[in-house]
């Protein structure tokens, strides 16, 4: 069993990882009853011996040894010190290790430069160390997940700046990244630089990046309270949600409802994501998908990494009188632009792949059924016309009887990015706010142009392969036997 | 005369596991009255699977068998199916594993995982190849979609070729979904076959869409899953592995088949077609006579259908308009009662093979009084026919127009293959191909 790492940088990128780690113990308490720290709960948890100061690991030996105390294998960073003493003078204080942890006092200010170049230069050796523990803690350790934000300073910046360090020190092992993408009407002026300045690094060095836009979680959650009356009213309405099944709900986990902050909610949809994607490597299933083989059958080529995400069913209904909504429904929704966590129409695009991560009681014969039922509604390049991944996992997520992650690698991403290039060069053109980047050491008016360059050739080898959409690019004839 | 079985991949051990536990329950949980045999003769077959399939160590029968795969959880359910099952066990050191699996992808199972493990697999081939009194050859079972079963396993092919020059080596392949497991599967498939056309003796085609069909149309199956799958895929295959004899009294030892089969290297591909195929309730009310299974069948060869429904019936032997299947060999495995009464005179028809092979010889026919899993008398037909042609041009037509647009190239390229190893393999496999359509 492989283990992955999760790096959360700055204040986004550590609140989803909060959600994450609550989330990841709700999972694994409803499924490993008896308390054994096996395979499974080991990908992302070590079973530590709490009588030593520096707590001693313990391995998963046969499977069979009891849970002790569980820390989670993650590295927190931020550069300013409220959301990370919120986390350890929270509830989940226990799973995380002091040493895990790497702050400081004043906060990046927005400005991706001080993030990456200063505190880069700054934290890099502390950094590198407490990622090299946590990487010799782990028996085979496969992927890196870094989780924050584009628009902010610290996560854009240092995030940006760690994903570096993993590439040039573990080339081997998979970087996936989930990025926040800033929407249109973001409070952060110089979010759209923070933006493409990262861009490019996350072009040049991740494996995947999974972006995932506030406004699209805006709305998934408005769409699932809306089905969901308040509880003050006690009306018995038909189609009342069922308690827990909700994708942004955290019930069950250690976080009790009244400490639920109001991004919670959406942070929660995006946590699910990274859970139900790991899901197959951890648990076991009929056609099980690792980590490894979704970058291999999602990323056609280097530069096109970027992969839109959705999640259904929302929720479970709890009325039982209701037929639950039929498995083929789930499939339909899944393309639909209101579920994708990014604002953007997948189906109007071209999809160059697709995953099909299924979760729960689908027999391989209903996935079967919805692949050609969808194929026609779809637009598949035309090298690629049966581009389907599907993976089969066996335990169903907490909450409902089964769930559909669609990952896809669909064109309609070059529209949430010439937006953010538009954004930029607004602002470029005019040098605005230029000045606070290029004061800090080593940051180059280069830096900005080749960001820039960078971003336009991502888009426009999107839409080139876009264009192909109606006419197909004629093919060589077959090798000819003599 | 034993073989030894190599479980490759994910879907080599699915499949593996249910193909001993079909032949654990035909052998040893049928009732005496149900075989159709006197007790002597049934004990002279039981003592005939067991040597060529299981070995007895520690007081329980173990399958003669060595699992590999580069992730555990697969190998682990495999396991313990087994145990459950009560009649037979697998050898928990006879495994190989590793923590991080292929990712589907060929370079990665062929290039890095076969030069780093392939040291140890061959020891432990070579222990379970010293368990046997005499060896007769290998069958591998994998998938080409993947990237351990379809990788790994092609490496290993060539270092069990390597290792034992004289014994068989038969490969059966699961030929993936058409519309998509695995997005490169089409790459893997070109990959694997191209070289196991060098190393293997035989390679056994079996196709996922078409058992499905099976399940839902003949077995009624609503809701499929892959077990039901592999449970078919373990019918057909035990179907013609458990022992047989001959007219003239040989048994069908895996060498012995595979001369009859492949006659010429150049031809290697084989398929399976069994008869009848029907669910447990209706196995009890139907009746059916030689005359009709022996004329379903050579239709299903004629027309190149899978099973014994939707058969086109109008496509003849003489029909100079619409083309038939036409075959290098064929090998009939027919048992249960009367087997002795069939007439076979069908599969000798001229017409079926080319003209430059003499047609008494093409077909070898093998039979068994004892009845097989249930059914009072079955047919299954193993041959060397144009049958897998069209699945195979599919692929390459889908691998090639991937690879025009050089779509994931880089990941193969990744981990130490060229361009050029995929040219090699698409010629290999044009050849191939043209071979065949000339028959």
């Amino acid at each position: 069993m492989t283990q992955s790492i999760v790096v959360q940088v700055g204040q986004c990128g550590n609140q989803i990882g909060f959600r994450f780690w609550d989330l990841a113990l709700r999972e694994h308490s409803s499924l490993n009853k008896t308390g054994l720290y096996d395979d499974a709960v080991s990908s992302f948890f070590r079973n530590v011996d709490t009588r030593y100061s520096d707590p001693a690991d313990i391995p998963v030996g046969h499977g069979l040894g009891k849970i002790k105390d569980l820390k989670a294998r993650a590295v927190l960073i931020d550069m300013e010190e409220g959301v990370v003493n919120e986390i350890m003078k929270g509830p989940l204080r226990g799973v995380f290790d002091y040493k895990q942890l790497i702050t400081d006092v004043s906060g990046a200010g927005n400005n991706w430069a001080i993030g990456h170049k200063m505190y880069g230069a700054k934290y890099k050796e502390e950094i590198s160390e407490t990622i090299r523990r946590a990487a010799e803690l782990c028996d085979c350790l496969q992927c890196f997940f870094v989780i924050h934000s584009m628009g902010g300073g610290t996560g854009s910046g240092l995030g940006s700046f760690v994903l570096n360090l993993l590439h040039e020190e573990y080339p081997d092992i998979y970087r996936f990244v989930m990025a926040v993408y800033p929407s249109h009407e973001d409070d952060v002026i110089t979010s759209p630089y923070n933006s493409v300045l990262a861009m490019r690094q996350l072009t040049d060095n991740a494996d995947c990046v999974l972006p995932v836009e506030n406004q699209a979680l805006v709305d998934i959650v408005n769409k699932i309270n809306q089905a969901n009356p308040k509880l003050a009213e006690r009306k018995s309405s038909r189609g009342h949600v069922k308690a827990g099944s909700a994708i942004s709900t955290g019930d069950g986990g250690i976080v009790k409802g009244k400490d639920e902050k109001p991004f919670d909610s959406m942070n929660n949809i995006a946590a699910n994501v990274l859970l139900n994607m790991t899901s197959s490597a951890r648990f076991e299933g009929s056609l099980n998908v690792d980590l490894n083989e979704i970058t291999m059958n999602l990323v056609p080529f280097p530069k096109m990494h970027y992969l839109v995400t959705s999640q259904t069913p929302l929720y479970s209904v709890s009325d039982v009188h209701i037929p639950p909504r039929r498995l083929d429904q789930m499939f339909s929704d899944a393309f639909s632009k209101d579920h994708q966590l990014i604002k953007a129409d997948p189906k109007h695009s071209l999809y160059l792949a697709c995953a099909l991560m299924v979760r729960g009681k689908v027999e391989v014969s209903d996935i079967r059924r919805n692949i050609e039922r969808l194929q026609s509604s779809l637009k598949f390049i035309h090298w690629n016309r049966d581009g389907w991944k599907t993976g089969l996992c066996n335990v169903a997520p907490v909450g409902q009887p089964y769930s559909l992650l669609t990952i896809a690698n669909n064109t309609c991403v070059h529209h949430t990015f010439s937006g953010l290039r538009d954004r930029f060069v607004k602002l470029y053109k005019r040098k605005a706010h230029i000045h606070h980047y290029t004061h800090v050491d080593n940051m180059e008016i280069e830096d900005f142009s080749e960001s820039l360059e960078s971003l336009t050739s991502v888009i426009k080898e999107y839409e080139t392969l876009e264009k192909q959409i109606n006419n197909p690019a004629p093919s060589l004839p077959r090798l000819q036997v003599i | 005369m034993s073989v030894v079985t190599l479980q490759m991949g994910q879907c080599g051990n699915q499949v593996g596991g249910q193909f001993f536990n079909m032949i654990a329950r035909d052998t040893f949980d049928q009732s005496l009255a149900k075989c159709n045999v006197p007790r002597q003769t049934n004990q002279q077959f039981i003592d005939d699977v067991c040597e060529r399939f299981f070995s007895q160590e520690e007081g329980s029968l173990k399958a003669r068998a060595v699992m590999v795969d580069m992730e555990p959880k697969v190998i682990a359910m495999t396991t313990t199916e087994a145990k459950r099952s009560g009649l037979f066990q697998y050898n928990n050191k006879q495994q190989f594993c590793q923590k991080c699996g292929s990712g589907n992808n060929w370079a990665h199972g062929f290039l890095v995982h076969g030069s780093k493990c392939s040291q140890q697999v061959m020891d432990l081939i070579q222990k379970e190849a010293e368990k046997c009194d005499r060896l007769e050859g290998f069958f591998t079972l994998m998938s080409l979609a993947g990237g351990t079963g379809s990788g790994l396993g092609a490496y290993i092919t060539q270092c069990v070729r390597d290792e034992f020059p004289h014994s068989f080596i038969m490969n059966q392949v699961t030929w993936p979904f058409d519309t998509g497991e695995v997005i490169v599967q089409n790459y893997n498939a070109v990959l694997t076959l191209s070289h196991l056309y060098q190393s293997s003796d035989a390679i056994l085609i079996v196709e996922n869409d078409q058992e499905q069909k099976i399940c839902s149309q003949l077995l009624n199956i609503k809701k499929i899953s892959f077990s039901d799958i592999n449970e078919v895929i373990g019918h057909k295959l035990a179907s013609f592995l458990q022992p047989a004899k001959s007219n003239n009294l040989t048994s069908n030892h895996l060498g012995e088949m595979l001369e009859h089969l492949v006659p010429h290297p150049e031809y290697k591909l084989l398929t399976m077609k069994t008869i009848p195929f029907m669910s447990e309730n209706n196995i009890q009310y139907s009746a059916y006579q030689w005359p009709g299974l022996v004329k379903h069948l050579t239709q299903m060869l004629i027309a190149n259908a899978s099973m014994e429904e939707g058969i086109d019936w109008g496509v003849k032997l003489s029909s100079t308009g619409l083309a038939y299947n036409k075959s290098m060999a064929n090998s009939l495995f027919l048992r249960g009662l009367d087997v002795n009464t069939v007439d076979v005179s069908s599969f000798k028809d001229g017409r079926l093979y080319p003209s430059w092979l003499p047609s008494e010889a093409c077909l070898a026919s093998w039979t068994n009084q004892r009845t097989f899993n249930k059914y009072e008398k079955s047919a299954s037909l193993v041959s060397n026919s144009q049958t897998p042609l069209i699945s195979l041009n599919h692929v390459i037509d889908k691998a090639w127009s991937m690879f025009t647009s050089r779509a994931y190239v880089h990941q193969y390229i990744k981990h130490g293959l060229a361009e050029e190893d995929f040219l090699d393999s698409f010629a290999c496999l044009e050849q191939v191909i043209k071979n065949y359509k000339d028959l």
